[in-house]
């Protein structure tokens, strides 16, 4: 585990703040601190967090284990309420959950006795979306996922990208403004892992929606990411904020190969205290 | 769509197995791959009991032999059949009302936990006080009707249902709940859509041992006092020293269990095909 970082230096920490110039914002994460109250001690998850994020920008955020990303993702969904300090999606401060984002979990979370299709269309049902129009959509992205001919099976008879996939068409299927990823690809194989990646980077820019991706892969976040959000354990709070400066259309190996994607990544693994082997 | 549709990996994946179902014949063996060893431990169990009999190893008015037994059941059917229904009767409606009232408890219980707090200790402390004990002081209240054999059904079915509804409402994914609220999900369809569904194997499994309970609730009843039904039968019979009416008796009852539970399972799963394909998957699979 990462230790004595070069934490806490507001100076370096707001550099990519505002880039994407003349954007709105999509997401606007304002002083954000969240304090949790465990039985025997107040423990502070996040702290001094500002994130400004434009509309159609993909911010992959890499930390330790226990630094607060999946709550970052929480907090703009308004599945949390920050401690202090104020978050603003799509121009609106979140006070509840929020409905005008697609939502992906680390697992599917699927519901077993639904068919892939009938999974992807319960964002149209509990949206009370026309029924034509849903079914339309979940086509589209049945087919854009590459799940065509997996329609009918249900989720346990799927492989753990397939279902991965399933969940990526549902969070997609009202095609919401920003996206937010926790962790999709941890639990699948590292080749079922590439392939998704290629596709995540093929259908961010095709759909042209905001992405939040929270990983453990620096690579992930360097390959997809147009800004790479690196924290720090505990408190956690932003150590720096990296543009890797590629361009968005990514082929995967070319990708690996080039100098800025490798000073990306050299940079964040030292930031990170360097010793994670594990890419 | 897009050009470069990724192909699916080659994996194992899919409605392949669902597909081409198996054969009636593959499902005939399949059947009898799976039940020949219980069948032949319970010939072998009445092949000991005839033996026993036949050999008079004891006493023939202990033990009668299965033929007697049998004779029984064929020779007096219209007044078998009689009692049986009423024992079925009072079974089936003692085991509904359980059902109902139970999963009603358990979803308001889950949705409140005020109410939660209050039910609770009620209900096991319902639980704890054994019910046949009971089974007499409702006899005096309610009479000799079907009334006092139902309500003892259902006090005695009801628990497995509450807790295993319970269990199973909140056994849901946290997560899958918290897509639900971003999708803009009301309660009602949360309920209705993810938790209720996600629910039922549990409730089924408590549905089954709830269902065995039904029919001992029943027979309690009979016991304490009736003048019908398969309890009041084996009573007579044991009065009269009867005992090939005796064992007939005791056979039906165990049938009626068997037939409900049999029912059970084979309604969940026709509701829940979803389970039943992943258990027999779970169980087919060698690790």
């Amino acid at each position: 585990m990462p230790r004595n970082t070069t934490v806490r230096e507001p100076a370096v920490t707001k550099d990519g703040r505002s880039s994407g110039s003349g954007t709105t914002a999509a997401v606007g994460i304002k002083d954000v601190a969240v304090r949790f109250r465990t039985r025997n001690r107040d423990v502070t998850a996040l702290t001094d967090v500002d994130l400004d994020v434009p509309m159609g920008q993909f911010v992959a955020i890499v930390g330790p284990s226990g630094c607060g990303k999946s709550t970052l993702l929480k907090l703009v969904a308004g599945l949390l309420k920050p401690s202090t300090g104020d978050v603003l999606l799509n121009g609106e401060r979140v006070q509840g959950p929020r409905h005008d984002i697609g939502y992906v979990f680390q697992r599917a979370a699927l519901l077993e006795w639904r068919s892939a299709r009938r999974n992807i269309l319960l964002q149209a049902e509990m949206r009370k979306m026309p029924a034509e129009l849903g079914r339309r959509r979940a086509d589209e992205l049945i087919a854009m996922t590459g799940l065509s001919g997996f329609e009918d099976a249900l989720p346990h008879e799927l492989s753990g990208g397939m279902q991965q996939r399933v969940a990526l068409c549902r969070a997609l299927l009202h095609e919401p403004p920003v996206l937010l990823m926790d962790e999709p690809f941890g639990a699948l194989d590292a080749l079922t892992r590439e392939q998704m990646n290629t596709e995540l980077n093929r259908i961010w820019r095709e759909t042209g929606t905001t992405v939040l991706l929270v990983t453990h892969s620096i690579s992930e976040a360097c390959y997809l990411a147009d800004r790479v959000v690196v924290m720090s354990p505990r408190p956690g709070t932003i150590t720096e904020i990296i543009d890797v400066g590629l361009p968005p259309e990514r082929d995967y190996t070319e990708t690996m190969g080039r100098p800025e994607f490798r000073e990306a990544t050299t940079h964040i693994r030292g930031l990170l205290g360097a010793v994670s082997a594990q890419d | 769509m897009s050009q470069s549709a990724i192909k699916a990996p080659p994996v194992q994946v899919a409605g392949v197995d669902r597909r081409n179902s198996p054969s009636a014949g593959e499902r005939a063996s399949r059947l009898l791959e799976q039940s020949w060893r219980p069948v032949a431990l319970l010939l072998a169990c009445f092949a000991a009991w005839w033996v026993i009999a036949a050999a008079e190893l004891v006493e023939p008015y202990l033990v009668p032999s299965p033929g007697e037994t049998f004779d029984v059941l064929t020779g007096k059917p219209d007044y078998i059949w009689q009692h049986t229904w009423v024992t079925t009767y009072e079974t089936l409606l003692g085991f509904l009302i359980a059902l109902v009232v139970g999963v009603f408890a358990a979803v308001v219980m889950v949705y409140s936990a005020t109410v939660e707090k209050t039910l609770y200790p009620i209900l096991l402390f319902a639980q704890v006080v054994p019910k046949i004990a009971i089974a007499p002081l409702f006899v005096v209240w309610l009479g000799f009707g079907i009334a006092p054999k139902i309500l003892i059904a259902v006090l005695i079915a009801f628990f497995p249902v509450v807790i295993s509804m319970v269990t199973g409402l909140k056994a849901v994914d946290p997560e899958m709940l918290q897509l639900s609220s971003t999708m803009g999900a009301s309660p009602w369809q949360t309920f209705v859509k993810i938790r209720m569904p996600a629910s039922l194997p549990h409730l089924f499994s408590g549905l089954k041992v709830a269902v065995t309970l039904a029919v001992t609730g029943a027979v309690v009843g009979e016991f304490v006092g009736a003048n019908e039904g398969l309890g009041y039968v084996i009573l007579q019979a044991n009065g009269n020293l009867d005992t090939p009416m005796l064992f007939a008796g005791l056979l039906v009852m165990s049938l009626i269990g068997v037939v409900l539970f049999v029912l059970v399972e084979v309604t969940e799963k026709l509701l829940l095909p979803w389970h039943a394909s992943r258990r027999e998957t779970g169980v087919t699979t060698t690790y």
